[in-house]
């Protein structure tokens, strides 16, 4: 099984991005999609050294939800900073100590950070262990690196890695 | 109905497109700079294409949902394209109004 | 109704080409041109999407396709190029 089949998640997001680029659901299509997704990950087997496991499908999509809505959260507060002015902005440089181990779980932390409101990613540092962030208006930077850790960190901590150290 | 949907997912992308422009030429140092493009013009691009998607659907028949292969497409590079070039800018030591971390510069020597 | 807000919403796009372009033209270091480059594209797939909606045309969304995988492509090359001073090691 495992043989035939190495990465079922991806064969299944490959088959569905192959139905939304022809942009259409008929049964030619969906044997052919579901066909690429099942040899596009032989082909790229190399690139795929980790082997993903998701563990709570509910608290990934809980933070699915909390992601969609600190995106237009994060808009709406960088549109006001920009439309206030510049002169009021604080900005400042926070590190954020790492407790994820997996690159795919700090790639993803990073991402969310970089979309959430007020944070840019800046640096991970190379032994993986602190993250530097950009912040454009710094009220309480040991609140914020709580808040990353609290809101972002612990459900990809939870979704990734439990069990695993 | 869809009419006022789409006018005001039409009307909301572009303002967000225009203010994160705005902020790209308003503000005063690199970083903060990075911040507008990231979040406003993704999220104002993101509302055009869902208003193409809901205009083609209705449109036409069947349902179009192609745009929502861009809209994810871009939702996951902008985070990382902003991130290279901070990391960029902290390699090339651009000026900063915030002061600059400790670790940027220990990571010099590494590739 | 949509016919009032597609002109208004060119002129607010447009309006970010000009601020974006400004922005790619001062400077004043290395990456707040690709910053501004980076910002062009994606503001050429507002007015591309734009475009298609108006027209009433889903050709455009090709376009718009590959100008989001070539700019991000082309994003990272540069990023890559400033720090490394090289692209392909």
């Amino acid at each position: 099984m495992k043989r035939l089949l190495p990465h079922p998640l991806l064969t299944l997001t490959l088959a569905i991005l192959w139905l939304l680029l022809v942009n259409r659901l008929n049964p030619g299509h969906l044997v052919l999609g579901l066909l690429l997704g099942w040899l596009i990950p032989f082909a790229t087997a190399g690139f795929w050294p980790e082997h993903v496991r998701i563990r709570h499908a509910g608290v990934l999509l809980r933070y699915l939800m909390v992601f969609i809505y600190d995106i237009v959260r994060g808009s709406f507060h960088v549109a006001w900073l920009i439309l206030k002015g510049p002169s009021r902005l604080n900005p400042a440089f926070i590190v954020v100590p790492l407790e994820l181990k997996s690159d795919l779980g700090i790639s993803l932390l990073a991402n969310t950070i970089s979309l959430t409101p007020g944070t840019v990613s800046s640096l991970v540092s190379a032994d993986k262990r602190t993250l530097i962030v950009h912040t454009i208006d710094t009220g309480n930077p040991d609140a914020m690196v709580a808040e990353i850790k609290q809101r972002y960190e612990v459900p990809l901590k939870q979704i990734f890695e439990e069990g695993d150290v | 109905m869809i009419d006022i949907l789409l006018s005001l997912l039409i009307l909301t992308g572009a303002v967000f497109t225009f203010i994160g422009s705005l902020g790209l030429a308003r503000l005063r140092d690199f970083y903060t700079r990075l911040h507008g493009p990231t979040k406003a013009t993704t999220l104002g691009v993101g509302c055009l294409l869902i208003a193409s998607a809901v205009y083609f659907s209705v449109r036409e028949e069947g349902v179009s949902l192609h745009e929502v292969l861009v809209t994810l497409f871009l939702f996951i590079t902008a985070p990382v394209s902003a991130h290279l070039l901070a990391k960029a800018a902290l390699h090339l030591k651009v000026h900063s109004l915030a002061p600059e971390p400790e670790q940027a510069r220990n990571e010099e020597q590494i590739p | 109704m949509l016919d009032t807000v597609i002109p208004i919403a060119y002129a607010l796009v447009s309006l970010a080409f000009v601020f974006s372009f400004w922005r790619l033209l001062k400077g004043p270091d290395a990456p707040d041109r690709i910053l501004a480059l980076d910002t062009l594209y994606v503001n050429t797939i507002a007015l591309l999407v734009l475009l298609g909606i108006h027209l009433g045309n889903a050709i455009y969304f090709e376009a718009a396709l590959l100008i989001a995988m070539m700019g991000f492509v082309g994003t990272v090359a540069l990023c890559k190029y400033l720090l490394r001073g090289d692209i392909i090691e």
